[in-house]
Formats: C-alpha cells, structure tokens, sequence
C-alpha cells in the first residue's frame, strides 16, 4: 500500500499541484497562528508573538520544500520544473539558442544521415532468412590474378557432391534475352540458374512455383520465372499469369511462377529466371568458366570453415586434372561480398561527420560556459537561498538535455532531407540502396545523439558552477572570469581547431585522388560517343554470314547519317571487369607452363573501331575489308602485350593461337600494335588485350560505338532506327554516352569526395565561429586590463598583438595537434586514395595554411574591437 | 528536538511518540507539538521541519489517516487519527523501544 499511496500522492502533485501547495501551506499556517496566538497569551505583544512564531516555523521555503518532497510531485515533476525553466531560458537569449540550435542540427543531422547510410547498407539484415549463413564460392584464378572468378560445371558438381560443410549450393549467372509479342521488344535482364537456387535463399514464389530439376536440362527447359516488376509493367499484373507462355528470344516459354516484390537476386535489375539446363559437353568442361555459386552453410558453420572444406575438394580435383593447376577456391560471406567494397568509405564518412558532431558539441559548450560566467549571480542566489548544489546543477543539466532534443529534432529533419539528396546522388550500383532510410534503429541512435551530446556539453558549465562558492560570487562586487572557465573554453578551441584540420586533410587527399583519377589516360577519347548494345537472337543468326551481315549493314546505316562521325562495334564485354579471356601460345616457342599462363581478353572489333574511339595505332595495320571469314586470321596485339613477349623484336607477322600449341584454333597473324586502353575503369591495371575482326569472330552480342557531332544521345533515335531497318525484331538497350559511362565508374569517388569536403568545410566553419567567440569573449574579459593599457599609452598595433597572439597561439596549437593527428589517422583511409600517399606533404601544408589564415580572419574582428575599448567607459564601471 | 536527547536522531522514535500521541485521539499538527511538549515536561520541542514530512510519511504508510476538520478555533485544520495499522506499528514500536531501553539501563548499571 506504501507505494500506491506514495504513487497516488505524486500523481495528484503533477495534476494539481497548486491544490497540494494551497492545502501545505494552509496547514503550515494553522501552525504558526495557533503558535502566535499562544505566545501572545504568555504575554508577549501581538507582533512580537507572530515573529516569534515565524521564527519557529523556521526557514518557511525550506519547511514547505521539505513537506513538499514527502507528499510532492518528486523528481519527474523536478524535472518538468527545469524543463520548463530552461525553455524559458532559451526564448528569453534567441540569439543563443539559435546558433546553438543551428550548431546543434548541422551536427546531429549529419551523423543521422550517415548512420542512415551505415544502417541501412551495413547493418540492416538481407531480406533471407538465415542470411548470415548465405556464403559466395568463387573460383580464385591465379592465373590472372582474379581471386572472384567463375567457375566450370564439372568442378561445382564435385563441391556439390564432396563438401560436408553446406547445406546445399547452387549456381546462377546474369543472361539477358529478348521480349517479343506484344509491344516494342523489351531487352531484359534476367539470370539462369539450377533449380535449387531458391532453395538455398530460402525464398518462395509468391505466385506458382520455381522450376524443379527435372527441368533444368536441355529439350525440357522451356519454363520461365517472372519478376513482380516485370508481371506489372509488361503484363499488366494479370491474374491469369502463371501458366500463360511468352516469346523470349525466338523461344516459347511457360511463366511457372512470380517472384515476390522485395526479391532482386543477384541484381536489382533481375527480372526473370531460366533453368541452367547446361549442354552435355559443358558438363564435361572443365576449362569453360563460366558459372557463379553460392551456397548456404549448415548451422554453425564458418566461412574459414567451409573454406578449408573446399579447398580439400578442390585439391582432389587437381589430383585427377592437373591442368586445373592455378584455379583454387575462395569462399566469402555473401553479405561481405555486397557490402564489403563500399565499407571502407561508409566508415570514413562516419568518422568525418563524428568530428562534426564533436566539434559542434564544443562550440555549444563553449556558449554555453559563456553564458554561464554571466548567469553566475543568478545561480549563487538560488544557492544561497536553499536550492540545493545538486538541484541546480540537474537544471543545467536538464537545460542542455532540452536544447540537445531540439537541436536533434531539427537534426533528423534535417536529416530527411539530407538523405533523400543523398539517395538521389548515390551511384547506382551502391548495394542495399534500397534499405536506407529512416527507421527505429536510426531514431534510437538520433535521440540517443540528442540527449548524450546534451549531456555532454551541459557538464561543462554544470563543472564550473561546482568549482565556484556561491559566496564568493556574490560578496565581490565585479564580476569573476573563472580562471578554470577560461582555460576550458581555451581547450575546447585547441580540439576544435586539431579535429577540423584532420578533416581537412582527409577531403585534400580525396580531393587530389580524384584529380589524378580524372587525369588517368584512357587511351582513347570518351567524348561525344553513343554507346548501345545489341544481342541477335533467332534461327537465322545462327550463321555467322548473317550476324557478320547484321552489323555491317546496321553501321553503314548509322554512318550515313548526319551527325554521325564514324560508327564501329565491340563485344559486349567493353568496360566489363571479367572480360572473355583465354590463354595463348606463341609461334615457334614453347607452351607455357601452367603456373605463367597469361588470360588475355579476347574482343571482336569492326574495323572502324580503333578510328572511332580514338585509340592510336602503333605499328602495322587496323582491320580492314580484306579481313574476312576466308583470308588469312589476323590479331591485333595492344601494347602492353606486345611489351611483355617480344621484348626486342617486332610482333607484326608473328603467329599466335588461343590454347595451347596443340589446341585445334587456328594460327593467328598480328598485324597490328594499338595503344593501350583502360577499358575497365581509371583505377584498374593495363594488362595485355587482344582484339579480332568481327568478320572472323562473329560475336552476336556488340556494343556499338558511335563518334557524334553533337551530343550522342541525341543519335539514339538514328540508331535504334537504323536496326529496325535492318531488322525490326532486334531490340537496342542501354543507349548512354560513354561519358555517363564512365561517370558512373567514378560516381562513388566522386560522392564520397564531395561529401568529405563538405563535412571539412563545416568544421572549418565552426571552428572558426569557435575561435571568434571565445577570443571575444576574451577580449571582454580582459576590458579592465586593455583599457588600463592603452590609457598607459599602449599603441594600437601592440594591442592588436596581444589580441591576436592569443587567438594565433590557440590556433596554432590546435593546428599542430590536428597536423600530427592527421599523419596518423590518414593511414586508415589509404584504400580510398589513389596516385597519393596517406601522408602527402602538399595537402598537409595547404591545410597548414589555410587554417592559418582562417585563424588569423577570425581572430581580427575581436581583436579590431578590443582597439575601440573605451578606457573611460571600462574603468568607470569598477 | 533539543539536544537533551538524542532520540530524535532516529525517524522511528518520532514516529513512535507522534502515534502514541493520537492513541489519546485525534489531533491536529499543532495539537500534536503541544502534547507531546505538555507530556514530557518541556523535554521534547518538536521541530515543525521534522514533524509535518514524518506526518506525511506515516500517512502515506497507512499508520495514520488524515481529514480537515475544524479546529478549536473554528479554523480549518487538518486533523491525523490513528488507523488499525498504526495501532499495531505503535505496539511493535513500543516493544522494541523498551527492549533497547532496558538493555541501555542494564548497560548503564553495571
């Protein structure tokens, strides 16, 4: 009963409360006239008799604060006490509470707006169940020194059947094909796999079933799973879709089932699913890499584990096919495999805007220790008159709490819009884009933000009111600067300045990374070029005349029009990091031994292709119309390669032969040296690339490349008609310039360049604000001293010294923390940089500089101002 | 309390002597002062600071039961009576306070 009573009695004082002090204080004063009345009795006059019975009842605030703890609304309603006194507060000084609000939002936002990127891309589970147990198995080539690389059908057979660490694996692989029937025909992205692909990710169809395996083998394959997407947009959603059968590159295909909305595997982009249904001899091939695995792991299982399994198989495998030597087994946890490319970046972001955040929290400590100093007889009044230390200090607490949740209020707001931004400009292929936002973990960690930033800068103030004796305050007339104030406000300086410039030199060092990235020689000219792809399909491109055909007419179509300057084609694996490769041998040398065989990429070009891009020819000749499927079969070598294998002599005329020497292709004669391209991004290696005329390597799937005049997206239309022209029923996808191309390659350097410099120029901005305030402050203070100097006669450019000495000294301390702390901390981010060390000695002296200027710019007005000090004004208010 | 006594260093004996004062019947805050300094001769003065939060706390332990009434003087006055619970507590309390005592004379004698 004791705590329902106690309960009861709280609850009555928050609701009613000036019913509970009426019903104290009238008690209280039945006392004191019952007691008043009786000393008058005993003879003393009626005043003196009501003073005495004052006088007994004590310290009046104390007794009824001390009835009012027992029968009182308690701590919450001490609490809502201080929270209303501090809004008071807070309207009464706008101009404070808007800078800190400002200081406070700018700061908080920014850490809710990452932490949104970090949740959602790194934390947030994938939507499978068990998805921690999902698990990659790549086939590590040493060969080429491409640890994810695809594997043979033989080779996944065996880890299927040999592993005892999985629960089952499957394999999969991006396909594309042609939609036809009714409308325009639609190239869609899709992925064949085996059936128990969605077995493994524990995912259903929301609508029929996926394909069993009885299905997934050639003659019986003709069945298709369709993306919820793809049901909406091209059939309309209707009911009757399951069973229906849809044309799709020349084939009927049965639709079996509907994948649910949310599933995008392996790429957002997937809108269809087709059983592998591998051929026979590719059931044999081990040298035919051409398959993506992935696998779930039993319970309890780890990566390493499962690791160590594989490589047991593998090195049976390589027992029995020796000439697998150089292919091996890496296993990585599928999440790590999405996320893990894009970790380091989130993770320096989180650290800048950590900064930010701390130096924000530092400028509001600081006004708020300012505005304490002047709040100073206030608060030792309260004292002295019986508020407890420990009440006021919850005040101030319960003040900076309040200002904390306001300034993160505004923080997500700000947040929210911040992230829809970022989300706009994030590149396209960020992984788990789709999981950002702002969701229960991001609101927890924003409040949980608030309050603790507001708790942290509330100690300082709350710090040095411990250290003053209310006494002292009030018996000096003059005000008292805290010496232990002072020297705080001055610290905080310092680490605001050191962690702005550690900011600084992180965005310099991305910033000049991304300057040599854009300076990086491609090897051939990206501008005003139209990229497009085609893929024939059909019976009748089954003949490589007819695709040789396809091509040449649809290019001299796409030529002969204006604004067109010249048109080529190029295997679709143009820009892609896993290009079609082979091994060679060379004419009249030995075989290479398994362990230095080389995979070149293998590329069918038009002629016109090295003229179009713009990539300049070395030595010999390009291809040209005497190259055809009956004269001799040429190659053409790019520079690197020709560097590497014949280091003194010419390579034109020599002979070289996909395989080895005593594989069945052909001899091929180089004919000529191209300069090197990087095709496959700025940051990536040159490596040895060969290229082979279309004619002689009909490749029906090419990406054309066309050299406008204008702007190439413009030709798109020109294009897209000209392969109607030529045949109507092959569609043209992915019509982008190359700039845009090649711009996305470099979006999320860009993006991340961006973002850290804007981070860094918030800091110096805020750090700046710091130093003006706190040496305005400074320059009050020390009124008295300034004014009794210059009306010593102390010359304007001396005190101007002083000032600014103070304010450099500051700065430069700060300046030479956040210098050293950059050499250290800057090697964390060296995965980022590109062309620059982690300790870069220009970035570090333009930083240098630029904080001293800052410094200096903000210290003048304060200092300026301390020139316009009055001496009489000064010395009159003693 | 005056210091000739420092029994009033502990909650429970004020508690005590407040209980055993309504067991003659109820009473207000200041008729409370009163008998308890009429009753021991002037030895125990309770202090307004202390009696009115001990007040509160017995009611909201339930050993005492409060209502406004009207006082000698035709004044509105809130007057405290002793519940059944608090009969119980004052007998407890009065049983160890003996004890103690006893021990503390025995002590004293030897």
């Amino acid at each position: 009963m004791y705590p329902v009573r106690v309960l009861r009695d709280r609850l009555r004082a928050l609701t009613r409360r000036a019913r509970v002090v009426a019903d104290i204080d009238e008690e209280l004063r039945h006392h004191e006239d019952r007691l008043a009345e009786r000393l008058a009795a005993e003879g003393l006059t009626p005043d003196e008799a009501r003073r005495q019975a004052r006088r007994r009842l004590g310290n009046a605030v104390a007794l009824r604060e001390a009835a009012y703890d027992v029968r009182g609304g308690g701590l919450v309603e001490a609490f809502f006490q201080d929270v209303r006194y501090g809004l008071r507060l807070l309207r009464r000084s706008p101009a404070f509470t808007a800078a800190a609000l400002a200081t406070l939002a700018v700061g908080i936002g920014a850490n809710t707006a990452i932490f949104s990127v970090a949740s959602g891309v790194l934390l947030r589970p994938l939507p499978y169940p068990s998805a921690d147990r999902l698990a990659m198995v790549w086939m590590d080539n040493a060969r080429i020194s491409l640890r994810e690389d695809w594997h043979s059908f033989p080779n996944y057979a065996d880890y299927r059947a040999q592993n005892t660490t999985f629960e089952d694996v499957a394999i999969f692989n991006r396909t594309a094909r042609t939609l036809t029937g009714e409308g325009d025909p639609d190239r869609l992205s899709g992925a064949y796999s085996s059936a128990n692909l969605f077995d493994v990710l524990g995912v259903r169809p929301a609508q029929g079933r996926a394909y069993t395996a009885a299905e997934d083998r050639p003659g019986a394959n003709d069945v298709v799973l369709i993306a919820d997407g793809l049901w909406q947009r091209r059939f309309g959603g209707r009911e009757d879709i399951v069973g229906r059968t849809i044309q799709m590159s020349g084939r009927s295909l049965r639709v079996v089932g509907v994948m649910p909305e949310d599933f995008a595997f392996p790429t957002r982009e997937t809108e269809f699913w087709v059983p592998t249904a591998a051929p026979d001899d590719l059931r044999t091939d081990r040298g035919s890499l051409w398959l993506q695995v992935i696998g779930r792991l039993k319970p309890g299982v780890s990566v390493a584990q499962a690791q160590a399994d594989l490589e047991r198989v593998n090195a049976g495998i390589l027992e029995r096919f020796p000439q697998q030597k150089g292919y091996g087994v890496y296993v990585a946890g599928y999440r790590d495999q999405l996320v893990g490319r894009v970790r380091p970046a989130i993770l320096v972001l989180a650290g800048a805007v950590g900064f930010v955040l701390l130096i924000s929290c530092t400028n509001v400590a600081n006004l708020l220790l300012a505005r304490a100093s002047a709040r100073d007889r206030e608060l030792a009044l309260r004292a002295a008159i019986g508020a407890g230390r420990g009440r006021i200090v919850r005040q101030l607490v319960a003040e900076s709490v309040l200002l904390g949740a306001a300034g993160g209020a505004a923080g997500l707001g700000l947040a929210w819009l911040g992230l829809s931004a970022l989300v706009g400009a994030a590149p396209a292929d960020l992984p788990r884009l789709e999981a950002i936002g702002i969701d229960g973990r991001v609101l927890a960690f924003a409040a949980a933000l608030s309050v603790g930033t507001g708790f942290l800068f509330g100690l300082a103030p709350a710090l040095q009111l411990a250290r003053t004796n209310p006494g002292d305050v009030l018996r000096e007339g003059a005000r008292t600067s805290g010496g232990f104030g002072r020297s705080l406000r001055r610290a905080f300086v310092v680490a605001e300045v050191a962690l702005a410039v550690v900011l600084l030199v992180g965005a310099g060092l991305m910033l000049r990374s991304f300057d040599r990235v854009r300076q990086v020689d491609l090897g051939f000219r990206p501008d005003h070029v139209l990229t497009a792809r085609i893929t024939l399909w059909g019976d009748r491109y089954d003949e490589p005349a007819r695709v040789v055909d396809f091509f040449r007419q649809v290019l001299a179509r796409v030529e002969a029009r204006r604004g067109v300057a010249g048109a080529a084609g190029v295997g679709t694996v143009f820009l892609s990091p896993t290009p079609y490769s082979m091994n060679f041998s060379i004419e009249g040398r030995p075989d290479f031994p398994f362990e230095q065989r080389v995979e070149v990429p293998v590329d069918a070009v038009t002629p016109a292709y090295f003229r179009v891009m713009g990539v300049p020819l070395r030595r010999g000749r390009t291809f040209d119309d005497r190259d055809t499927s009956t004269s001799t079969p040429v190659v053409i070598i790019n520079e690197t390669m020709a560097r590497m294998f014949w280091i003194d002599e010419d390579p034109i005329g020599r002979r070289i032969k996909y395989g080895s020497l005593s594989s069945r292709s052909p001899w091929l004669e180089i004919v000529g040296v191209v300069a090197d391209t990087r095709r496959t991004g700025y940051d990536a290696p040159v490596r040895p690339e060969t290229y082979l005329p279309h004619a002689q390597a009909p490749d029906s799937a090419m990406m054309l490349v066309v050299r406008t005049t204008s702007e190439p997206e413009a030709m798109l239309a020109a294009v897209r008609a000209a392969v109607q022209s030529v045949d109507p029923g092959m569609a043209v996808h992915g019509g982008a310039s190359l700039e845009s191309l090649l711009g996305e390659m470099t979006a999320a350097r860009r993006l991340n360049t961006l973002l850290l410099s804007v981070f860094a120029g918030v800091a110096v901005l805020l750090a700046a604000i710091g130093i003006y305030g706190v040496l305005a402050y400074s320059v009050e203070q020390r009124a008295r001293e300034l004014s009794v100097r210059i009306a010593l006669g102390a010359s304007a450019p001396r005190l101007l010294r002083l000032v600014l000495a103070e304010g450099l000294a500051t700065s430069l301390a700060g300046l030479g923390i956040g210098l050293a702390g950059a050499a250290l901390l800057s090697r964390s981010m060296s995965s980022l940089l590109y062309g620059v060390t982690p300790t870069d000695p220009a970035t570090f002296a333009v930083t240098a500089g630029a904080t001293s200027l800052v410094a200096i710019a903000a210290s003048l007005p304060p200092a300026l101002r301390a020139l316009r000090v009055s001496p009489v004004d000064v010395l009159k208010r003693i | 309390m005056r210091p000739q006594t420092n029994a009033d260093q502990l909650h429970g004996t004020l508690d005590m002597l407040v209980l055993k004062t309504l067991a003659a019947g109820p009473q207000h805050g200041y008729g409370i002062a009163v008998r308890l300094q009429e009753r021991s001769a002037d030895v125990l003065q309770v202090e307004e600071g202390s009696l009115y939060p001990a007040l509160y706390r017995m009611e909201q332990r339930g050993w005492i039961a409060a209502s406004w009434g009207l006082s000698e003087n035709n004044r509105r006055a809130r007057y405290y009576r002793l519940t059944r619970a608090g009969r119980r507590q004052l007998e407890a309390e009065t049983d160890s306070w003996k004890r103690l005592a006893g021990a503390v004379a025995r002590v004293l004698e030897a």
